[in-house]
């Protein structure tokens, strides 16, 4: 197990089992991250439980907040001071979160927050869930900035998303999401401990206010009054900084996709199920296969036009009632059609549901 | 004796109004930077109110918060970095409505940081609305008959609420209606920075600070407000002081 063993002094190989809360922890620290801040919420709960025990190992800060507000501002500090940090959360508390979420985009600073999301809206409940797709992907809080969205398939993916996600925080200066669910935060399975190392060539923070000894006084600020079109510079900057995104961070896995008649697209844990109806069609027959976008933000549209352009028909499964459908929709302008399975408030499919919704489908 | 601008303070004309408090009471903290020789170790936190552009006026780093936030965000620098002075400057609204969460929470945990909180009894920023602090009669664009006449409640006393705090080591309320209140208000800003470089832990300075302007008088009558009516309704002293 790897509680015993201190993050970042990770020997390739070791056998990690887990939950995906806990994993993602160990995860974050090993990455280097050194402050969190959180506040209570199932199903993630077990994050700031193992940050509380590890970061005293490794020097670095855990503050319980008061208030999932207070976390995201405290990460808005930390970050500005430098230090690689993250805060998590669920739905309710994500929502929470979202004045400061458009605060530290618009600062350009470097930060993951985690949603594992659970049933929603209102109090909901405590199950697995998608349906925070729009507010993580389409924004959530006011202003046009955008979220950097990753999201994890399996825990062996969790891992290393979650260091990942650190390194693209740092080389965008954006916040950066993994949008996980209950089901990935609350199961575990044998993981390969991976050591960290930057997958990306890191810039040197200059924006840190640790004190102005030895250079100019900075300032972190959101605010642009003037002159008249300071903001207006400053959004056309940070949509610069997006298309730049967009043009270099899109990751997608496509499963069987070249033969297949039928593909089906989802993300998440709901890919992970899907995988398993895919394999139930094929021994059935049936040409099918999978496209799972890894970033939601930066949505990986060029290979969701290519996989219209050689099936004849899109499956979209979600645990919504239809977020991320309206992408796939947008992103292969309708071009074939598109089924659906999906409902919100806590339903997730089996590898048996979504085989009945193929074969109902596959020779309609 | 001649009459310099601080170091700590950019020369450059302000937009407050005249009468104002905050230019006061911002030059007593550049002073208090300045003469504690802490300029290059100091972060300080902008609020959301009148004084959000006191990054315009400070030469030393600061961070705009969200309305309120700035005790956390505070946290967040303080902890990174335990070994710098980081202050939070924040108006009455956003120390004691929106914020009023972040601001007990703060105290109790006893983060070394230290709070300048200015009191001027309303919204300045956004017109003369009421601010928890309005003082009961007050009239407000928002209490047009004077506060207690729609169930607004009393005053929110800040310095009271947060002395029955144990995580807290200085409480002090200050004001800068008079030359004498503003000697006395820069001695307690300077305790609330030293104790933070002592490592004492959570200082907050309450300071009675005029709005001409929100409250729709004359610069002079502003001061008499402040110290007839508001010195009534917020006793100065000190509220707390552990050694
Ligand atoms: C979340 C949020 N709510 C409301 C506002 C609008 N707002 C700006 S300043 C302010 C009140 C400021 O009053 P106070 O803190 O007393 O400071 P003063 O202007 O009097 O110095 C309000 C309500 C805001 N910017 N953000
Ligand atoms: S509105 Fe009031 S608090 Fe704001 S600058 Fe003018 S006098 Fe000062």
């Amino acid at each position: 197990m790897s509680a015993t063993t201190a993050p970042g002094h990770t020997e390739t190989g070791k056998k990690l089992l887990l939950k995906g809360n806990e994993l993602m922890v160990r995860a974050a620290i090993e990455a280097g991250c050194r402050f969190f801040a959180g506040y209570p919420i199932t199903p993630q709960n077990e994050v700031p439980e193992y940050m509380s025990q590890l970061m005293p190992k490794v020097g670095g800060t855990f503050v319980q907040a008061e208030s999932e507000i207070a976390a995201i501002n405290m990460i808005f500090g930390a970050s500005a001071a430098g230090a690689r940090c993250m805060t998590s959360s669920s739905s309710p508390g994500i929502s929470l979160k979202q004045e400061g979420i458009s605060y530290i985009a618009s600062a350009e600073l470097p930060c993951v927050i985690a949603n594992v999301q659970r049933g929603g809206p209102g109090l909901g409940n405590i199950r697995a869930s998608q349906a925070d797709y729009f507010q993580a992907v389409k924004g959530g809080g006011h202003g046009d900035y955008r979220l950097i969205v990753l999201a994890p398939a399996s825990l062996d993916e969790l891992q290393d998303l979650t260091m990942n996600a650190f390194d693209y925080a740092d080389y965008y200066r954006n916040p950066v999401m993994i949008l996980a669910d209950g089901l990935l935060g609350q199961m575990a399975e044998p993981v390969d401990a991976r050591p960290y190392e930057p997958i990306l060539e890191l810039p040197e923070k200059d924006f840190v206010l640790d004190g102005c000894k030895g250079r100019e006084a900075r300032v972190i600020k959101t605010l642009f009054l003037r002159p008249p079109k300071a903001l207006v510079t400053h959004n056309m900057r940070l949509q610069k900084k997006y298309e730049t995104i967009a043009s270099e961070l899109q990751l997608c896995e496509n499963v069987q996709t070249d033969d297949a008649e039928l593909v089906i697209a989802a993300y998440g844990m709901t890919a992970r199920i899907a995988k398993g109806a895919v394999d139930m069609a094929r021994q059935a027959g049936m040409k099918v296969g999978l496209i799972r976008p890894i970033t939601l933000w930066p949505f990986p549209g060029p290979a969701f036009m290519e996989v219209a352009g050689t099936a004849k028909k899109l499956l979209v499964v979600e645990m919504s009632s239809g977020q991320f459908i309206e992408d796939v929709k947008l992103a292969t302008e309708c071009n074939i059609p598109v089924e659906f399975l999906g409902m919100g408030g806590g339903w997730y499919p089996t590898p048996e549901n979504i085989f009945e919704k193929i074969s109902a489908i596959y020779d309609k | 004796m001649e009459f310099k601008k601080p170091t700590s303070l950019l020369d450059v004309p302000t937009h407050y109004c005249p009468g104002c408090g905050h230019g006061i009471v911002q030059r007593l903290v550049g002073e208090v930077i300045d003469e504690l020789g802490i300029r290059e170790k100091t972060i300080g936190t902008a609020p959301v109110g009148c004084a959000v552009l006191l990054y315009d006026y400070f030469d030393c780093d600061i961070i705009e918060c969200s309305h309120g936030r700035s005790p956390a965000v505070a946290t967040g620098i303080k902890r990174v970095l335990p070994d710098r002075v980081v202050f939070t400057y924040q108006g009455d609204g956003d120390l004691a409505a929106i914020g009023t969460a972040e601001t007990i929470h703060v105290a109790n945990r006893g983060e070394n940081i230290t709070i300048i909180f200015v009191n001027n009894a309303i919204y300045g920023m956004t017109g003369g609305q009421m601010a928890p602090t309005t003082i009961t009669g007050q009239r407000t664009t928002t209490t047009q008959e004077g506060r207690g006449q729609n169930q607004e409640g009393p005053p929110l006393k800040v310095c009271e609420l947060l002395a029955s705090l144990d995580g807290v080591t200085y409480l002090e309320r200050v004001a800068v209606s008079t030359p004498k209140d503003i000697m006395r208000a820069k001695k307690a800003v300077k305790k609330a920075f030293q104790n933070q470089i002592d490592e004492k832990g959570f200082s907050l300075v309450e300071v009675l600070s005029m709005c001409p302007t929100d409250w729709k008088v004359s610069s002079t009558a502003a001061v008499d407000f402040v110290n007839n009516e508001m010195k009534e309704v917020f006793p100065l002293g000190v509220f707390k002081d552990e050694k």
